[in-house]
């Protein structure tokens, strides 16, 4: 490696890597200046006391866990299916949960609001419950693809066929393979696929906005629009949750290699 | 009588997969097909191509327009910026213990897209950020008036897409970069070639491939951000997914169905963009084994 390139390589990383300090650092910075001259945490304790704050804030979590757990169901069954009875079917069922990365999130959201409405033969969107249901709905498509890889990663290392005969043989049913033999053997891959899921969940914006759900994403985005510092604050600590769920993810994929060298 | 069994497997079979099936088909399939067939219809439901027409006017080309090149811009320099980051980490310029971090920072920011972003940009290079503040008080530059660049502006969208598209560019491309073999360089170099050459005759042509087909991926990437541009530039900035919002919330347009056609040219690119990709991808892949 010629000194020259290696100035280079140096010159090149650091630019990038001040690119992405900065932002960081002028929101940070930005958050604590609430009172005048002195750092403090003012703005922070004053969106924590938001009332509005706590409510979307609940609702968004309390959406994520939905969603995490309609995943679950849906993704962790087929993908199972799939690699047991049907492994010629991998490519199309692969295909079909890459497709929301293809169809921009606000198309597929339209589509639910003109197919799903009062006067539909399936009228979602008429009451609080029936939309609320179907942004849990238009969330678990969203993470589909994340979902979708992480458990069919997860199901890649252990033997399916031979667990599944196994369970069979002692009487097991489907439910009892499913949820006592097949997620605890994937529930790692499962965990790291859970915490992106909630990741993109809890500041999602579009299908919230669009939907009018009274969700975090949206709320943020408003109070961008009329308070001095408190959207900094709230920036600050929805980009730690996300930080948070990525360091889980780490942290589970190493303890799941750990564990597998220790069985080993 | 031998061909009883098999037909009564072949419908259990596919019951285990009649939840999934159902669920894309609810909340995937048929929504999108509702806004394709809608992109065809007027407002009576008969067959037309008016409303792909009526694309053609008002603010609608200008925004397609604004929009591509919003995409190509943060895609070219996301690939140039993070192609240079990966190489720099994988060719061994700096210590290598930097890449393992560099891998999972690129892991989070590539999807960190949405509101936060924006306002931690705001909160950088607007008008009171925190870059805008020193460069007035050491330096006296203004960063609008003698620099012509404003967050609420093409630029500042591009600046601000590119936090998750370098690290998306870096994570894609890092695994081809690793591709590329030892021998190939050796080879060319017993042969008397400089690094200049080996890279613009062995190394760029086996990774154009990958290089192109992520810049396909990263266009498309940009193309389908909304929550970003909405909470960075409010409607100053007239990008389709904006003006698509605006058309949901309040029929903008004046003609729903118009509305379908602008989402389905949204569906148009964004496939476009991302056939390129696995295409290319998988022409690149029998090179990088």
């Amino acid at each position: 490696m010629s000194l020259y390139a290696r100035i280079t390589g140096w010159i090149v990383l650091l630019f990038g890597l001040s690119y992405f300090a900065l932002p960081l650092l002028g929101l940070t910075e930005f958050s604590l200046k609430a009172r005048r001259g002195v750092y403090s945490f003012d703005a922070y304790a004053k969106i924590i006391g938001d009332p509005e704050f706590q409510a979307t804030f609940s609702y968004s979590v309390a959406m994520a866990l939905v969603t995490i757990i309609m995943g679950i169901l849906i993704v962790v069954p087929t993908a199972f299916w799939v690699r047991l009875r049907m492994p010629w079917a991998r490519p199309y069922v692969e295909f079909v949960t890459l497709l929301p990365l293809v169809i921009p999130a606000i198309v597929i959201v339209f589509g639910y609001i003109r197919l799903y409405n009062t006067s539909s033969w399936l009228p979602l969107t008429g009451s609080v419950m029936g939309t609320n249901l179907l942004l849990a709905f238009g969330y678990t498509t969203l993470a589909l693809p994340y979902m979708y890889r992480a458990v069919d990663t997860g199901l890649r290392t252990i033997d399916v066929g031979t667990l599944t005969e196994a369970a069979q043989s002692l009487g097991a049913g489907w439910a009892t393979i499913l949820g006592r033999v097949i997620l605890p053997n994937v529930l790692v891959a499962v965990m790291s696929g859970a915490f992106l899921t909630f990741a993109i969940v809890i500041g999602e914006f579009t299908l919230a906005a669009l939907l009018d759900r009274p969700a975090f994403g949206p709320y943020l985005q408003r109070i961008g629009a009329n308070k001095p510092y408190e959207p900094f604050a709230l920036s600050v600590i929805s980009f730690a949750i996300t930080w948070a769920c990525m360091g889980l993810i780490q942290l589970t994929n190493r303890l799941s290699k750990h564990t597998k060298a220790a069985a080993r | 009588m031998s061909s009883a069994p098999i037909h009564r497997r072949l419908p259990l079979t596919w019951l285990g997969l009649l939840p999934f099936i159902i669920f894309v088909t609810l909340f995937l399939i048929l929504p999108t097909i509702h806004i394709v067939i809608g992109a065809f219809q007027d407002r009576s439901g008969t067959f037309t191509l008016q409303n792909l027409k009526d694309l053609n006017t008002g603010t609608i080309p200008s925004s397609y327009w604004i929009s591509v090149k919003i995409s190509v811009a943060s895609a070219a320099l996301g690939c140039l910026i993070g192609f240079g980051m990966a190489a720099a980490v994988t060719f061994g310029a700096v210590p290598h213990w930097i890449k393992a971090p560099l891998m999972t920072f690129s892991g989070v920011a590539s999807n960190f897209a949405g509101v936060p972003l924006a306002f931690a940009f705001l909160a950088t290079f607007g008008p009171v950020g925190l870059v805008t503040v020193f460069l007035r008080n050491n330096f006296g530059i203004v960063l609008q008036r003698d620099l012509g660049f404003s967050i609420l502006s093409f630029w500042g969208l591009t600046v601000t897409y590119l936090f998750f598209q370098i690290p998306l560019m870096i994570l894609i491309i890092t695994p081809a970069l690793e591709g590329l073999r030892k021998e190939w360089r050796e080879a060319a170099e017993v042969l008397g070639a400089t690094s200049a050459q080996y890279w613009r005759m062995v190394a760029l042509p086996i990774l154009f491939p990958s290089l192109l087909g992520t810049f396909a991926l990263l266009f498309a990437n940009a193309f389908g951000a909304v929550a970003t541009a909405i909470a960075l530039t409010g409607s100053a900035l007239n990008i389709v997914p904006i003006q698509l919002f605006a058309q949901i919330r309040g029929d903008v347009l004046g003609n729903p169905n118009l509305g379908y056609a602008m989402a389905f040219g949204m569906i148009v690119i964004t496939a476009i963009a991302n056939v390129l990709y696995i295409w290319l991808r998988i022409r690149a892949e029998r090179w990088l084994k």
